[in-house]
Order: C-alpha cells, then sequence, then structure tokens
C-alpha cells in the first residue's frame, strides 16, 4: 500500500472524530462535554505542572513495581507449579477460585490487613493481577512438546540449562498471553486502589474532580489513564514482538504448509 | 501412602482442606489478629448464613442484572459492527487506529463520568461493564472474520452462494469459535466491572455491601460476601466453558487454547 494512504486510513477515523466534537460543541454549552480546546488547555494546565509529581509518577511507580513483581513471581510460581504434577493436581482447585474472585473486592480487605498505605496498593496489585501470569505459566510449562522433552532427557539435561532452553522458551507465548491480561487488571487496581484510600495518585485525582463538578479537569483525568493504557499496550506488545518473534514466524511456516 | 498415588481430585480436595486449615490456623495462633482475618470456620458460618437471608439473594440478583445486561449489550454491539466492520476490508483499515487507541483505555477511567451521568443507577454499571466486555468481543469477532480461508469463500461464490448464503455458511462457521472466545474473556471482565462499580460507585449489589460490610466494621460477613463473589465467579467460568464445549464439539480439537 503507498504511504500516503496508509496515513490517510490512520489519521482519518480520528480526525473525522474530532471535527465532530468540535463542531457539535461549538454553540452549546452542555456541562457534562468540554470543547476539544478546553479539554486541550486543561490537560496542560493540570497536568504538566505540579500534579505531574505529586500524582501522575508515584501511581506509575506503584503500578510498575507491582506490576514487575506481579510478572517475577507469577513466572516463578507457576514453573515450580507447572512442572511437579502433585503440586498442579493439589492447587488447581484453589486457584481457579482465587483466579475467578473480582480482584477490586481485594481492596477493602487489604485495606484491614495492611492498611492503607503504598505497600498496600502494591499487594492490591500483585493478588489480583498474578493469576493470569500463574495459571498460563503453568499452562505453558504444562504443555511443553514431549519430543524435545524427552530429548533433554535423552542428554539428560537438567537444571537451570533445561529451564532456561527448554521450559521458558516453551512457555513464553503463553506467559506473554498472561502478562498481558494481568497488565490491564493491574491498571484497574491502581486506580481503584487510589480511589478507595488514598490521598494522591491518578484515581484520587480524577475522582476528586469530580465531586468539585470540575468537569473539563475530570476529562483530562481520563485521557490520562486512556493514555497510560496506551502507552502499556504498546510498550508489552512492543516487548512480545521481540521475544516472539521465533513463534510467529513458525507459525506463519506452519500455517503455509 | 505417598502423594504420587493420589489422583487429581483427591488431592485438589486436599489443597482446599490445607487452605482452609490453614486460613483456620493463622487467626487462632494469633499471627495475625482475629479481628482483621476471622477464622475459617466462622467466614463459612457467615457465609451459610447468607444463603438465607432473602436480603443477600437481592444483592446476588442486582449484580447478576447487571453483568447479564452488560455482556448481551456488549455481544450485540460488537458482534454486529464486527461483522460489518470485518467484511470490508476499507471499513478495516479506516477503523483500525481509532479501536486500537480506544481499546486500552481502562474502564475504571469512567467512574467519574458515570457518576455524573447516572448516579447510582444500574446505568453507572452498565456503562462500566459495556465499554470493557465490548471490545473483548469486537477483536476476537474481527480476527474471526479476517480468518475466513479464501479458498472456500472463492468456492461458495463459484457455486453462486450469494452474500447471506456465504455469510451463514462460511464466515459464521469460522467466526463462531473467535466469537466464542470473545464471550468468555467479555463474561469474566464483565462480572469484575459489575463488583467493581458497585463497590467504588455503590450501585446496589453485592460489592456495595461488601463495601458496607468493612466500613461498618463486619468483617467475616466481608469475607463471606468475597467468598460468594469468588464462588459466582467458578460458576460463570464453568458455565461458559461447558457452553463453549457443546457449542463448538466439531472445532475445540482443532483450535488450541493457546491463542486466546
Amino acid at each position: 500500500m503507498r504511504y500516503p494512504k496508509r496515513v490517510l486510513h490512520f489519521l482519518g477515523l480520528p480526525v473525522l472524530l474530532i471535527a465532530l466534537w468540535w463542531v457539535l460543541t461549538l454553540g452549546a454549552t452542555n456541562f457534562f462535554v468540554p470543547k476539544p480546546l478546553e479539554l486541550l488547555q486543561t490537560f496542560w494546565a493540570v497536568w504538566a505542572g505540579e500534579r505531574f509529581l505529586t500524582d501522575f509518577v508515584p501511581s506509575v511507580l506503584r503500578l510498575l513495581v507491582g506490576l514487575g513483581l506481579t510478572i517475577l513471581l507469577g513466572v516463578v510460581f507457576g514453573v515450580l507449579i507447572g512442572s511437579v504434577r502433585w503440586l498442579r493436581s493439589l492447587t488447581e482447585p484453589m486457584l481457579e477460585f482465587f483466579r475467578a474472585i473480582p480482584p477490586p473486592v481485594l481492596v477493602p480487605l487489604l485495606m484491614l490487613l495492611v492498611g492503607i498505605n503504598d505497600q498496600m496498593k502494591i499487594i492490591v496489585i500483585i493478588s489480583g493481577a498474578i493469576w493470569p501470569v500463574l495459571l498460563n505459566t503453568i499452562e505453558g510449562v504444562r504443555a511443553v512438546d514431549p519430543v524435545l522433552s524427552d530429548t533433554f532427557r535423552t542428554y539428560s539435561i537438567t537444571g537451570f540449562v533445561r529451564l532456561r532452553h527448554l521450559v521458558l522458551p516453551g512457555a513464553s507465548p503463553q506467559i506473554m498471553t498472561g502478562v498481558r491480561q494481568s497488565t490491564s487488571i493491574a491498571l484497574i487496581l491502581m486506580v481503584i486502589s487510589e480511589m478507595f484510600g488514598s490521598s494522591s495518585g491518578l484515581g484520587f485525582t480524577i475522582v476528586l474532580f469530580q465531586r468539585a463538578f470540575a468537569i473539563p479537569e475530570m476529562w483530562s483525568g481520563i485521557v490520562v489513564l486512556g493514555l497510560l493504557g496506551l502507552a502499556l499496550s504498546v510498550i508489552s506488545k512492543s516487548i512480545e514482538n521481540r521475544l516472539l518473534k521465533w513463534y510467529s514466524g513458525l507459525k506463519e511456516v506452519q500455517h503455509a504448509s | 501412602m505417598s502423594m504420587k498415588h493420589l489422583n487429581g481430585p483427591a488431592l485438589g480436595a486436599a489443597g482446599i482442606l490445607l487452605f482452609l486449615v490453614t486460613w483456620e490456623a493463622i487467626p487462632r495462633l494469633g499471627l495475625v489478629n482475629e479481628r482483621y482475618l476471622p477464622p475459617a470456620s466462622l467466614v463459612m458460618a457467615k457465609f451459610f448464613g447468607y444463603l438465607f437471608q432473602p436480603g443477600f439473594w437481592g444483592s446476588v440478583a442486582h449484580t447478576m442484572t447487571a453483568w447479564t445486561l452488560g455482556l448481551a449489550i456488549s455481544i450485540i454491539a460488537a458482534s454486529v459492527l464486527g461483522l460489518l466492520i470485518g467484511s470490508s476490508l476499507f471499513l478495516r483499515r479506516a477503523t483500525r487506529s481509532t479501536i486500537e487507541f480506544l481499546r486500552p483505555i481502562p474502564s475504571v477511567a469512567l467512574i467519574p463520568l458515570a457518576v455524573l451521568l447516572f448516579g447510582l443507577k444500574i446505568e453507572s454499571s452498565l456503562l462500566l461493564i459495556v465499554y470493557a466486555s465490548f471490545w473483548q468481543v469486537l477483536l476476537q469477532v474481527l480476527s474471526g472474520v479476517a480468518d475466513v480461508d479464501p479458498v472456500a469463500d472463492n468456492t461458495a461464490r463459484s457455486y453462486g452462494l450469494g452474500r447471506m448464503a456465504r455469510i451463514r455458511y462460511v464466515v459464521w462457521p469460522t467466526t463462531l469459535p473467535y466469537l466464542i472466545t470473545g464471550i468468555r474473556l467479555a463474561s469474566a471482565v464483565a462480572l469484575i466491572l459489575a463488583i467493581t462499580a458497585e463497590l467504588v460507585i455503590g450501585t446496589p449489589g453485592l460489592g456495595q455491601q461488601i463495601a458496607l460490610t468493612q466500613s461498618g466494621g463486619a468483617v467475616a460477613e466481608m469475607y463471606a460476601l468475597i467468598v460468594a463473589t469468588g464462588l459466582i465467579g467458578v460458576l460463570i467460568n464453568t458455565v461458559v466453558r461447558l457452553v463453549e464445549k457443546r457449542v463448538l464439539t466439531w472445532h475445540t480439537s482443532v483450535r488450541g487454547e493457546a491463542t486466546t
């Protein structure tokens, strides 16, 4: 496809929608819908200043620490449970139950157990977002290619080398699927934990704006969360593409044959 | 008898028992204050007590109504739009950037908007549920339509099948497994957002009861309600998997779970 056509496809609909929004709010004074220019100005005024350091940065740090620990713990325990059959049978029903609990209910529970502080928010993220990574890792480890597994056994390759060259690469497509699901749950939990008991952070701030009926400010907060979600999805997709290049290549070959 | 001689379900039951015993022991031994973590027996007693309270079932009904309505709206809207967009190359290309931009916006970002527009009404829950689960179904339907085998489609054309007939016999069977996958993902997400709306906004339902028990200091009751939400989640997962197996008996052997 030619370059200009691609740009047109990429920008066409967004430009059209923004134009529509602009025209529709031109003469109107709908209380709930700010004008595009007004929103842009508010966005800059609210988020470029002090709030960036007092609300945005702490939220993102909590999210990243929580998500990092989630992935680490999920993969470690997933590999452990996935490679030991009796452990898998022993834990399976409990894990299914934990996964089915809607993670936001953990916020009031952990507020009681841990108190209202940064640790609580990070623990909320870990305890709610770990299940997709954990269960997908278990599945991935269990489904490692049996021929390869036997080959490794025949050459008596065990321990770390087996983990590094067979188990982790074999399970990585599944692990990445889990990581993607966990990332979106982690973002939800970051926001909710801040809405509940907090005096700073993105979730706290947008609720504050809403309670004060500061509508353009509230919308600007929604936009910040949207951009954060978008950034996370772009980053995780590029990591996934890099890590799983061999996998998508393999799939293409299989589809072609 | 060593662990290895036990079979799967027996070990699973042992796992549940082990979990309950540990839970019972931690507050009894004073490792965690009983006021914050009541022993399992107490929580289970409260849970069974709830089963005989009409108020509890009222909350369950509220939550499940929002879940059902939200999920139904998302499935219908996403299937219609997905088939429409998916069957035209132009629409697929033109909507791509917008979909990729809107999809990752976390539904909870809309909580303040929902409060302003609808307050404590069920529409607040529906806004969050539909926004979260719509994309799950839409993306699956879009990949389903894109996966239609061109040879099959051309064959159908050569045999003179019209547009509707091709949708019925070529596009639909290809898309169905993807749609079901989308519904499975969406049904879990919809429950999360239904409970979230009740918990944070205060729309009626189990989430609202959890928030009330927490602020009222009824800790054992709070744990019992959390157990209830988990059981509802398990129930939903089980039912959706059964339906999936039912509808896709001809297909499950072909498609692995790995692609979801």
